[in-house]
């Protein structure tokens, strides 16, 4: 009964975990710009494919990963330079379409140039699961907490200790005022889809060898990692990270004890849900308009 | 902006000559089948326009209630074996209803968290219908009868072509209508400012339910009557990827822009069909095209050109 | 009697109090000034009478009747109609259709009718923009009658906000700010106009900065200051209240 429990409870921060990095991506990409980034799937995808295709080159996983990682902030830079940075003043839906827009364009890309197929990438180390009070867990699974746990901490030095990080927050509170203070928000901007890219690259190379990966992985994912945006309240580091592991224990959960059938559908009934009784997010606090 | 009520007159006049003098230039059926659903996806752009180019509220759930409609009409008259009309009359009422329910909490969301709850709800749409395989078939789809109406049936591709394009003219003469009333101002005026059309008396948030169920309705009609000239039906109608279509088509066209609608889900709905010749880079070229039209015509094809032919004229 | 009523109303946005126990009332076909200094909590009052915030405590009557937690789109009926400090123009409409909205309780807004055109819509709609344009004219408005409201300069805009207001024939009028950003001849037309509006019987209550227009249009002016009432009384009494001075006058004049 419990080792039954502490087996979806498993499954589910492993995926959360996931949804939380892919959430964060919007976090911070929301923060900088108030643009929500639909391509941040396509990051995840990239992480994922990309190393599938440096290790079918015959580097070694550490160098694959090293190369898909920096291959994918690229593309970020690239994405906020040639398609948000054009339109900034645009309004939301027209911000929505060109995101969206990227999204199709990298996932036509990518099976352009790969193909679309799914592939398997090899465990970081080893996969015989270990058993934890009779419920098992990959070591996969370990690996992808171990890493979400030191990017978390990495990313709250980053923006708590270092000037690039503290003229982020800056620019999210205030652009103009940060721009008065000397602060080149251009550049804070290309930051924040960098680092973006750089999270959902990892989701996507941390979650591979689990579920297999192919050019349309980040569909779902970056829908999810929205929703535990939104959930967290947009913009709210900490909020987005708290969605992700919401999200992903309620899909396990609901898989496990009612029906895999609607599994997809929890994090968006779960979004509703919230959105009707708190339409600013768990964490988004009450606003009152200002005229 | 102002004094549109002249143009719109001229406008659905030569919207209904060009539907019918395009027949004579259709060589064969697979035309007439892309003008048709040039057509059926108008019809929802038209709806959803008002929704969003007019009243400024997005919605990324729209193909939800395009396969609610689409679905209703397949199940009550290929199972249950009820007149196509009556169905699609039937598909409609739910729909609306669905709409009014869901309307009071949506459409109290702003911004991102509008575009979150309503692509939630079209997700969870689709996402039943995928798993409702008794009812639905499932991702294998279903195969819908044909449509009759006291048993007459629009039995080829030309009869079907005449039934859509009447009914698109209806849908845009509807429209018309609605825009250039009290109710249409008020809308609009929700658009600009919410305060200052509450202090104008406009209850906000009636209207607001209201366009969301009349786009809902246009949407929910769209459907049914794709259903019945497809014959067959996946749940892919309703699925993520059609609900960007619609707002696409929409915004591509011109927001707040009627005729805009019908331009848009014209392009829109052949772009595909003239991408087929790059094969592999469709996918690419579609993302590309969605891209740049929208960076460099942000106010949509309509207006853009409107404008500039505007100050030519000057 | 009188028309508007304010009785100990509070609130407070997070544990800052905006607006502190404020009673005071409105006298019918007068104009009523409410001065302070910046953040004086003004404009929440404003907010607060017009339902478009709710107080955390208090009650706001209007003809004797509660209409505290009343929504604004209904305070409308009651004849209750305000301008913005920043404005809050359809920037998606012409001139005219800004102040047709304005108009709109007198209009037939039921759906069908509307959705099939029926000719007594279109009429309806004749006579709308005819009384808007005539409103538009009677504010000096008449050479933007064609305009789109997003072409026309900021002055311009003020006066359009106004006359949507007017639009609504309300029985009080709430004017945030109408001379801010204006040059001095603009402003005395304000004045001119403040005057015109209280000569048809519409009570205003007016919050300006401008203090030469309020001491020279006003029959009651209440001082607001860190979201309490200093003083009130008429222009005579406001300008010798030694608190007033101390407070608000005093304190404005060394800032400059």
């Amino acid at each position: 009964m419990f080792a039954e429990f502490l087996q979806f409870l498993f499954s589910g921060i492993t995926v959360g975990a996931i949804y939380a990095l892919v959430g964060l991506g919007f976090a911070i990409i929301y923060n900088a710009s108030n643009v929500i980034n639909f391509a941040q799937g396509e990051f995840v995808m990239l992480g994922g494919m990309g190393t599938v295709f440096f290790i079918g080159l015959g580097l070694p996983m550490p160098l694959a990963v090293l190369l898909a990682v920096s291959l994918t902030v690229i593309v970020g830079f690239g994405l906020e330079r040639f398609a948000v940075e054009p339109a900034r003043d645009a309004p939301i839906v027209t911000l929505i379409i060109i995101t969206i827009g990227a999204s199709i364009f990298l996932r036509g890309a990518a099976q352009l140039v790969w193909d679309r197929n799914f592939h398997s990438v090899a465990s970081f180390s080893g996969s015989d699961p270990i058993m934890i009070g009779g419920a098992s867990i990959l070591p996969q699974s370990l690996w992808i907490l171990g890493c979400t746990v030191v990017i978390v901490i990495a990313l709250h030095m980053f923006f708590n200790h270092s000037m690039t990080g503290k003229s982020i927050i800056a620019t999210s509170h205030n652009p103009l005022a940060a721009k008065l203070m000397g602060i080149n928000t251009s550049m804070v901007l290309l930051m924040s889809f960098g680092l973006s890219a750089l999270l959902g690259a990892s989701a996507g190379i941390l979650i591979a060898p689990i579920s297999l990966t192919y050019t349309g992985v980040g569909i779902m994912l970056g829908l999810k990692g929205f929703c535990a945006a939104v959930l967290g309240g947009l913009g709210k580091p900490m909020g987005a990270i708290a969605g992700g592991l919401l999200v992903g224990i309620s899909e396990a959960m609901t898989a496990g004890y009612i029906s895999s059938a609607y599994k997809d559908a929890v994090a968006f009934i779960i979004i509703l849900a919230v959105l009707f009784l708190m339409p600013n997010g768990l964490f988004g606090g009450r606003g009152t308009e200002r005229v | 902006m102002n004094a549109l009520s002249k143009p719109e007159t001229g406008g659905i006049l030569s919207l209904a000559l060009v539907i019918a003098i395009l027949p004579a230039f259709l060589p064969n059926s697979f035309y007439f089948d892309v003008v048709i659903l040039v057509g059926i996806n108008a019809i929802v752009c038209v709806g959803l326009n008002l929704l969003i180019g007019y009243t400024g509220q997005i919605s990324l759930g729209h193909a939800g209630f395009f396969g609610l409609g689409a679905y209703f009409s397949g199940i009550l008259v290929s199972i249950h074996g009820w007149p196509p009309l009556v169905a699609l009359i039937a598909g409609a009422v739910f729909v609306g209803v669905l709409a009014y329910i869901l309307a009071r909490p949506v459409m109290k969301l702003r911004g991102h968290y509008l575009a979150m709850g309503t692509l939630g709800m079209g997700i969870v749409i689709s996402i039943v219908l995928n798993q409702e395989g008794d009812l639905t078939g499932g991702p294998d789809g279903m195969p819908v009868d044909a449509f009759s109406v006291f048993g007459w049936e629009p039995g080829n591709e030309l009869t079907w072509y005449w039934m859509v394009g009447g009914l698109l003219l209806i849908a845009v003469w509807l429209a018309l209508n609605l825009i250039n009333s009290p109710v249409g101002r008020a809308l609009r005026a929700v658009h600009g400012s919410e305060v200052a059309a509450s202090v104008a008396g406009v209850d906000v948030a009636r209207y607001k339910s209201l366009v969301f169920v009349v786009s809902a309705v246009f949407a929910s009609v769209a459907g049914s009557l794709f259903a019945h000239y497809s014959g067959f039906l996946t749940p892919s109608e309703a699925d993520f990827f059609h609900s960007i279509e619609l707002v696409t088509m929409v915004v591509l066209g011109g927001m707040a822009s009627v005729f805009g609608a019908v331009v848009g889900a014209a392009v829109l709905t052949l772009l595909p069909q003239l991408l087929t010749v790059f094969h592999d880079y469709e996918m690419l070229v579609f993302g590309a095209a969605m891209m740049i039209t929208m960076i460099f015509m942000r106010r949509g094809l309509v207006p853009t050109l409107q404008s500039a032919f505007n100050r030519w004229r000057k | 009697m009188s028309m508007l009523r304010v009785e100990n109303l509070n609130m407070s946005f997070g544990g800052v109090h905006a607006v502190e126990n404020m009673s005071f009332s409105v006298i019918p076909g007068t104009i009523h000034s409410i001065i302070g200094p910046n953040g004086a909590g003004k404009t929440t009052l404003f907010n607060l009478i017009t339902g478009v915030y709710s107080p955390s405590s208090g009650r706001v009557f209007f003809n004797d009747r509660d209409i505290t937690n009343i929504p604004t789109f209904e305070l409308a009926k009651y004849g209750i109609s305000r301008t913005f400090q920043n404005l809050q123009i359809f920037f998606n409409m012409s001139a005219v259709e800004n102040v047709m909205v304005g108009n709109h309780l007198k209009t037939d807004s039921r759906f069908l009718p509307a959705l099939f055109g029926l000719s007594s819509i279109k009429r309806g709609e004749r006579e709308c923009r005819e009384r808007a344009e005539q409103i538009m004219c009677d504010v000096g408005l008449e050479k933007f009658i064609g305009s789109d409201a997003d072409s026309m300069p900021y002055g311009a805009l003020k006066w359009l906000e106004i006359a949507r207001a007017l639009a609504s024939e309300p029985a009080v009028l709430l004017l945030d700010e109408p001379a801010a950003g204006l040059n001095p001849s603009e402003t005395s037309e304000i004045d001119d106009l403040i005057k015109r509006v209280a000569e048809k019987g519409i009570t205003v209550i007016l919050v300006e900065h401008d203090m030469k227009l309020v001491m020279g249009v006003s029959d009651h002016i209440l001082v607001l200051d860190s979201g309490r009432k200093l003083a009130e009384g008429t222009a005579e009494e406001i300008r010798k209240n030694p608190d007033v001075i101390e407070a608000y006058l005093g304190h404005r004049r060394r800032a400059r």
